[in-house]
């Protein structure tokens, strides 16, 4: 026996607006909306909606909207309508939880309880309109030497990085768990941004061969689509040992999202579930992960910059000084909150920490070690505003990966069931009339849009700090004060409380 | 000239421009007073097979048969566009047979015929269906 279980969200119609012109009916892939010729009116099935807020945003007449239902079960604090709710469930199936996207659990945000710094009489702040405000920054070893020939000339020993106009990078969302509309947006506004996006694990489709260098390829424990051209392809390499949302295990993607161009790019058969182990099975040390770093820096000439990406867990400071030692040129480091085409949801909701906390940790160690410079840091796992970015380099991160931003900015409205495959705005999907809503000419933009936008507020909140370059804003934690932080938590970020003076 | 061009390749069949042309033609300005309980009769057609969807409308061809044809000089070249006088129609029809896209029409009230203006002719001024267009399939743009 299935239980009914009573939706969480309704659409509700205001009549007295609806026209009836069925718009909403034909971009529901989700058959919520019906036309009823009998009475010339539309109906809504709320049990089948997701919530993704399609039909809302193309209603001509605004007729639509979507409300958290107040259906509740007898209400217990301990037991909320949604835990009940998901033991009905799975006292139906007998099945693991599915989730998609980010972490959405109420759990401290960290970034909100940090504030920025301004200058004020002393140091002046300094206008970006007017004065040179530098985000232009490059990720890779800082450790060259200074060495000369024997004309005494300067010999470059500076290991080779990735120049960035702005210290954002699109997150690795892979070819199959996004739609190819939804690659070539990131792609093509890399190239115009001068940035890059990554391939995540699932190869790189022939047709974006052109981006290469604004690519990032990676090589997941699946190595997916892996081969001398791939590597060859892109401006850098990175080797990913977790994931933020799902630390500890491999990836899963479902045979109905595996089509003929899928296959063909991550070089798999068609139609069947491509699992990604959890652990590479050649890497049980950080000696191991200097084998793979250094296979690939041999099969590409030493020309391209290998990042280690992994998920911020406990003990994540110790693991980035092994990496920094690997011979890795970058470290990523994903956080709890970081999105996902597709986890367990108990994992995705309980297992690994803040990135927050997780980059202040690894920084702070990795100066204490005296290896900073062996490696550039780039974190995401929720990076939401220019805020976040600023505070995060504050912390001691060189760049920020953002994924789920990126995606908003493409029309994504987090309904979280990406892993169903049919996601109404043509991203999560593979469905080509699904595909086909998101056109790469529109989504391209509005990503540059995006990326401008957060870079000029970047500069501002720059320039009020009386700081001219992202280089000097690196790392600097007294620019920030903790609100609402115990002494444990201050500590662990290593930055003041809000009052406190330099 | 501006044109309007459709691109099959991103229409998605929603049918939200013949909505918008409806409404742009009504000369209202509450899209629910002018279209809720009625049927509509806008100049441009989504036309569907299938996964196949393009919306079709006047293509205001250089060299347009339905303005050789018109045997009441109602139809004419207005800067480029295809302009219909509807007080020189006569309700002949003739364009509606000859046009090749099937972009003309008897207009609902009868007598005359009715095409897209690129709303030259109501109170929106731009092409009302590229202005809501959700994915960028019909286009209004100089092209050589
Ligand atoms: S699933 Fe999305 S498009 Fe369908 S009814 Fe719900 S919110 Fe609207
Ligand atoms: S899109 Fe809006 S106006 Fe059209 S049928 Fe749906 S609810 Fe009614
Ligand atoms: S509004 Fe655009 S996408 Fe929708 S049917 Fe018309 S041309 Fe196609
Ligand atoms: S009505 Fe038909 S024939 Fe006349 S200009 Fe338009 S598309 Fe061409």
């Amino acid at each position: 026996m299935n239980l009914y279980i009573q939706p969480e969200y309704e659409v509700v119609r205001d009549e007295s607006r609806c026209i009836a012109c069925r718009v909403c009916e034909r971009q529901c892939a989700n058959l919520v909306h019906s036309f009823d010729a009998e009475t010339g009116k539309m109906k809504s099935d709320s049990t089948l909606c997701v919530n993704c807020h399609r039909c809302v945003c193309v209603c001509p007449t605004h007729a639509l909207k979507i409300v958290k239902s107040d259906d509740t079960y007898k209400v217990n604090g301990n037991w909320s309508n949604q835990t009940i709710n998901e033991v009905y469930r799975q006292a139906n199936s007998g099945g693991v939880l599915l989730s998609s996207m980010g972490n959405p659990k109420e759990y401290p945000v960290f970034w909100d309880k940090m504030l920025i710094n301004a200058s004020q009489v002393t140091n002046p702040p300094i206008d970006p309109l007017r004065e040179p405000m530098e985000t232009k920054l490059w990720l890779g070893k800082r450790t060259a030497q200074v060495k000369r020939d024997k004309k005494g000339k300067l010999i470059n020993t500076l290991a080779p990085q990735l120049e960035l106009k702005a210290p954002i990078l699109f997150s690795a969302m892979s070819y199959g768990s996004i739609s190819y509309n939804a690659h070539e947006s990131l792609a093509r506004a890399a190239e115009e941004l001068g940035i890059y996006y990554n391939t995540g694990e699932g190869g790189l489709h022939k047709d974006f061969y052109k981006y290469g260098k604004n690519t990032i390829v990676q090589v997941a424990s699946g190595r997916f689509g892996v081969y001398k051209d791939y590597l060859d392809a892109a401006a850098a390499i990175e080797i990913k040992m977790g994931q933020g949302a799902k630390p500890g295990i491999g990836g899963h993607l479902p045979g109905t999202k595996i089509s003929a161009d899928v296959s063909e790019t991550r070089m798999i058969p068609q139609g069947i579930d491509a699992i990604s182990p959890a652990p590479h099975h050649d890497i049980y040390s950080i000696e191991d992960l200097r084998q793979l770093v250094y296979s690939l820096k041999e099969a590409t000439d030493y020309k391209k910059p290998v990042i280690v990406k992994i998920a911020a867990v406990h003990n994540c400071a110790a693991i980035a000084s092994g990496i920094a030692r690997s011979g890795a040129d970058i470290i990523a480091i994903d956080g709890y909150r970081g999105g996902t085409g597709a986890a367990p949801t108990r994992i995705r909701d309980n297992v690994g920490i803040p990135i927050e906390l997780a980059l202040a940790q690894v920084d702070e160690r990795l100066r204490e070690e005296g290896i900073r410079d062996e490696v550039s840091i780039i974190v995401g796992g929720s990076i939401r505003s220019s805020a976040d970015l600023v505070k995060a380099i504050a912390l001691g991160a060189d760049a920020c990966y953002i994924g789920t931003a990126a995606l908003l900015a493409l029309g994504c409205h987090l309904c979280r069931t990406c892993h169903e495959g049919k996601c109404n705005w043509g991203i999560a999907t593979q469905r080509p009339d699904l595909v086909k809503r998101l056109n790469p000419d529109v989504g391209y933009k509005r990503l540059v849009n995006l990326v401008t936008a957060w870079n000029h507020e970047l500069q501002e909140m720059m320039g009020g700090m009386g700081i001219n370059s992202v280089e000097a804003l690196r790392g600097n934690r007294l620019m920030l004060r903790g609100i609402g932080l115990t002494d444990t938590e201050l500590s662990v970020l290593g930055i003041k409380y809000a009052g406190q003076s330099m | 000239m501006k044109r309007i061009y459709v691109n099959e390749k991103w229409c998605l069949g929603c049918h939200l421009c013949e909505y918008e042309c409806a409404f742009a033609n009504s000369h209202l300005t509450d899209m629910v007073k002018a279209l809720k309980g009625k049927v509509i009769h806008p100049k441009i057609r989504v036309e569907d097979g299938g996964d196949v969807h393009f919306a079709v409308n006047c293509r205001h061809c250089t060299d347009a048969v339905c303005v050789r044809s018109c045997i009441s000089g109602a139809l004419s070249f207005e800067d480029g566009m295809v302009a219909i006088d509807q007080n020189k129609c006569v309700g002949c029809l003739t364009c509606v047979l000859v046009c090749p896209f099937g972009a003309i029409m008897p207009a609902p009230e009868g007598g005359v015929a009715q095409k897209c203006m690129l709303c030259t002719d109501n109170l929106t001024g731009e092409p009302n269906c590229v202005r809501h267009c959700i994915n960028n399939a019909i286009v209004y743009e100089e092209r050589d």
